[in-house]
């Protein structure tokens, strides 16, 4: 190595392609980390943000979430080796939700495949996972690159969405299907579109060379500043709302990534998840498959559910009862209160009885109001459905609005 | 003060941390106890001195993470004076000019680990995580007293079920991993995770320190474990500087074993710990002085213990040979420095926050290994492998305003070169440090006002640990656990009625934790069926 390329030690959290702009955006300058990215929490208030992503246009920044470009001749099979689901025929152009498992079969993270091109893949992750998918390409002819700082992404989410995007320049999203990606022309550079997101409405995922990333950001908000449509940033605190309603879990957040679990026992299968629907046992060898067949023998003795919880009282970090006052079976995961069904929502993970899982159970919920603490008690009901799936979601071509 | 007439109930040989936690405890139980010390300074090495007027040095130990909360609090060492401070960070220099920093802050630092590469930022990950599964299993067994695997008693069968219990707690697939663990080299381990030299060269240190083992000797791995699985507040794997230098530590157990009535007399070597009828009956002192007690502890290492301070005909034969080839070997230098200024370190950008924390010079593997073969050849490594710290960063007691105090631990260093330890030949093994510091601090050697170089001769001869060892054995597994210091004496009981030890030499091995003392002072307790001082691990579940 020749000059050493020093750190900055002073700027602690990375700065994204968009930095500049979510700076200036910012109204009340609360930041946090993602994947060591600084990323606001919120711009203005978390009512706002979560209205824009329900109502009108959210713009949210996506480079700090991990991506991997896979290439080479294997690549299919690598990917299709790797995850619990059948990827062998995605096509290009479209997108897939996946997770992936040790051998133990417990989950190490989950993500999405985008087939890009032929035979050119992309799989993005929530944590860092370069270390694993090096460790699974042993005997595989692919090539496995890093490309999270070298691909600038936003999330443009709402039901004004594809309104929004078409008027800032972007064609071809009327026949983009959910799931699908185009290479599209904006401006004179290249965007990749997905119709993807973490919000469960309609929505677009943007990709582009971080050299275009204020260019992209701004032909978006030049929508908003040329009067047509409102355009809004979104921050975590909006999206952890979002993606409860969407019924979205969170590695790291409602279950342990195994790779960087402690406890024996404390990591999670896809089935105990709720998952099951992405293990395909009809492929002839994934990781963590003998381990999910031997699993799958026995009844899953506690599972992962999504509750409505009675009342407006939110299930902080509530243990779970099978009935007031009665014997604890679980835990609150993550909780919302939902502004557009009025309801809180929450996922749990549970005690099944003998893999059956119990229907309803009750929350044992500490509030305080004025400093003064209150103990309740409310019914929960448990829900296989996303709690928030809008027919415009999966519409194509989808609505105005 | 002391009364020689009187009859102690217990008499502790040694004013190390272990002698003076042990003591504590007992005295806190009622007992009446003496510690006797042979230097004019308690703290053993656990000390801070004055030898360069205006400057504090800890001359031997000089950071603490494995000294045990449950201790700290059942003590009361906060109001005895006693603070740990986290350090923050670590740093290797590299060869080429470059540097490796291991920041406090986690963003950073796995951008740092990046810039070496992008791959071990993420195994990283991997690696924390298995390290903290062994550190969990192995904390819980700190504050107990190792189960006779040989024996038929019911406490040793219901210990050994408790800790199978806790072993079986692991995976199937960590069970495995454990058990290779134990007996890898620390090199090995290192490379089923990591890819950079720089990388494992900087996690390596941790596991030869204090060790007569090479990076790629087996059981280093274990090494590694022993100097991760403390903490700071909970922040496992971080390490402190004591307020004050180590003997901070010693003095604050001192204050709480005076606190409980108990005394310590100071420049009182013990010659001999007297034994009649089959029965330990207290010590007679190099002064030719007698004192009596019901029971002795010695927290002098086991070889020290039973070779020197014992006569042959008052032990059982076996033990005596146990003794002798115990391994001890020193392998360790010290080197304490007064600075009349903060060094500089060009290779740093200016203002990094990576000086507060460890520095290493020792960039590869293979430097290690070289470092290694010069001690196997009884000579001082001359490229070391150094661990620096400047506690005066953070500490305002231990030099002037402005100036510095850097504590530099040399690895390795023969317990005798050949032909012996002279005066120049100490001075020698102080240069070749000196110099190696000043290869990457040009200012260095400018700044340096006083240096107290210390080799396992000095180390010997002034805190008494045998061949200079830090840990009072070494810690492999033939070693540790049931096996310290040797099967069928690892509860602390000694070959003598009413004789004890309490040292590093014993169940958990060095490094100052206070388990040792402490649970030696919980079975001495339970022998006399007094209620017991002793705290249970505060568990982590």
């Amino acid at each position: 190595m020749s000059a050493t390329q020093h750190l900055d030690f002073t700027q602690i959290y990375h700065h994204s392609p968009f930095h500049d702009r979510i700076e200036a955006i910012s109204q009340v300058k609360s930041w946090s980390a993602w994947n060591g990215v600084q990323t606001a929490r919120v711009f203005d208030t978390v009512a706002s943000e979560y209205f824009a992503a329900r109502s009108t246009t959210s713009v949210m920044d996506l480079t700090p979430m991990e991506k991997y470009r896979i290439t080479g001749p294997d690549a299919n099979e690598y990917l299709n080796h790797l995850v619990t689901r059948d990827v062998s025929k995605l096509k290009p152009g479209r997108v897939s939700y996946v997770v992936w498992c040790n051998d133990e079969g417990k989950v190490i993270d989950d993500g999405t495949i985008f087939h890009l091109r032929e035979g050119e893949y992309r799989l993005c992750a929530a944590h860092h996972q370069l270390d694993w998918l090096l460790l699974s390409a042993e005997g595989y002819d692919v090539e496995i690159e890093e490309e999270t700082f070298d691909i600038a992404a936003l999330s443009v989410q709402g039901p004004t969405s594809c309104s929004v995007l078409t008027a800032a320049g972007i064609d071809g999203l009327d026949s983009l299907k959910p799931f699908g990606l185009i290479h599209a022309n904006l401006n004179g550079f290249e965007v990749c579109v997905s119709r993807t997101g973490f919000t469960g409405d309609l929505g677009y995922e943007l990709w582009c060379d971080p050299e275009h990333a204020l260019a992209m950001w701004d032909a978006i908000f030049d929508v908003k500043a040329r009067g047509l449509y409102d355009v809004r940033p979104l921050g975590l605190e909006a999206l952890a709302m979002v993606r409860v309603e969407a019924g979205f879990i969170l590695p790291g957040d409602d279950f342990n990534p195994a790779d960087s679990t402690v406890r024996a026992g404390h990591d999670r299968s896809p089935f105990e998840l709720g998952l099951g629907w992405l293990v395909n046992f009809d492929k002839p060898y994934f990781t963590g498959k003998k381990a999910l067949l031997a699993e799958k023998q026995k009844p899953t003795a506690r599972q992962m559910v999504k509750l409505v919880v009675e009342g407006n009282k939110l299930p902080v970090d509530s243990f779970l009862f099978d009935r007031k006052n009665g014997k604890r079976v679980g835990t609150i995961k993550a909780y919302t209160w939902s502004p557009i069904l009025k309801a809180n929502l929450a996922f749990a993970e549970i005690d099944t009885k003998n893999g059956v899982v119990p229907q309803e159970v009750w929350a044992e919920i500490y509030y305080s109001k004025e400093l003064e603490w209150h103990s309740t008690w409310a019914k929960c009901s448990v829900t296989d459905k996303p709690f928030w799936n809008p027919e415009r979601k999966s519409m194509t071509p989808p609505s105005a609005f | 003060m002391v009364n020689t007439q009187r009859n102690y109930d217990a008499i502790v040989i040694g004013a190390g941390h272990n002698g003076l936690t042990n003591a504590a405890f007992l005295a806190k139980a009622g007992l009446d106890v003496l510690v006797l010390e042979k230097n004019p300074e308690i703290g053993g090495a656990t000390i801070s001195r004055e030898l360069h007027e205006g400057w504090k040095y800890s001359n031997c130990s000089y950071v603490c993470s494995l000294f045990r909360p449950e201790i700290y609090q059942a003590l009361d060492l906060g109001r005895h004076g006693l603070e740990v401070v986290p350090l923050q960070g670590s740093t290797t220099f590299m060869q080429n000019g470059d540097y490796f920093g291991s920041y406090h802050q986690g963003p950073i630092n796995r951008r740092e680990i990046r810039r070496h590469s992008k791959r071990d930022a993420d195994a990283a990950v991997r690696f924390n995580a298995d390290l903290m599964k062994w550190c969990r299993l192995i904390r819980g067994f700190l504050l107990r007293t190792p189960p006779d695997p040989a024996s038929f008693k019911m406490r040793d069968a219901m210990e050994f079920a408790h800790l199978l219990k806790q072993f079986y707690k692991l995976s199937e697939s960590q069970i495995y991993e454990f058990i290779r663990f134990f007996t890898m080299s620390i090199a090995e381990y290192l490379e089923m995770y990591f890819e950079s030299d720089v990388i494992l060269a900087h996690y390596s240190g941790g596991s030869i320190i204090g060790t007569g083992l090479g990076v790629y000797s087996p059981g280093t791995a274990y090494v590694l474990l022993h100097h991760a699985m403390g903490d700071v507040d909970g922040n496992v794997g971080s390490w402190g500087f004591a307020r004050g230098g180590m003997g901070s530590i010693s003095k604050a157990i001192a204050g709480a074993l005076q606190a409980h009535g108990g005394a310590i007399r100071r420049d009182a070597e013990v010659a001999k710990i007297n034994v009649s009828g089959g029965k330990a009956t207290g010590v007679t002192l190099t002064n030719g002085e007698e004192v009596n007690a019901k029971i002795v502890i010695s927290n002098l290492d086991v070889q020290r213990t039973f070779t020197k301070i014992m006569e042959e005909k008052d032990l059982p034969e076996d033990v005596v040979t146990k003794a002798k080839n115990f391994k001890i070997r020193g392998s360790s230098g010290k080197l304490n420095i007064a600075l009349d200024g903060m060094p500089s370190f060009p290779a740093l950008p200016k203002g990094s926050p990576l000086t507060l924390g460890h520095m290493h010079f020792t960039d590869t593997l293979e430097r290690l290994e070289r470092a290694y073969d010069d001690w196997k050849d009884d000579m001082w490594s001359q490229d070391p492998y150094v661990d620096i710290v400047i506690p005066t960063q953070y500490d305002p007691t231990m030099a002037p305003p402005g100036k510095h105090m850097m504590s530099v631990f040399v690895q390795y260093c023969p317990v005798e070169p050949e032909g012996g330890w002279t005066d120049e030949k100490r001075d020698a093994f102080g240069a070749t440090v000196i110099n190696q510091i000043a290869d990457y601090s040009p200012d260095f050697k400018d700044l340096l006002l006083h240096a107290e170089v210390r080799t396992p001769r000095e180390i010997e001869l002034e805190v008494g640990l045998t061949g200079g060892n830090i840990f009072q054995g070494e810690l492999t597994l033939d070693q540790l656990m049931f096996n310290r210091p040797f099967p069928g004496y690892a509860q602390y009981r000694g070959p003598v009625k009413g004789m004890y030890m309490c040292s590093s030499s014993t169940h958990p091995g060095g490094g100052v934790m206070g388990a040792p003392g402490a649970n030696s002072a919980r079975e001495i307790l339970r022998d006399l069926g007094k209620d017991n001082t002793v705290p249970e691990d505060f568990g982590d579940d």
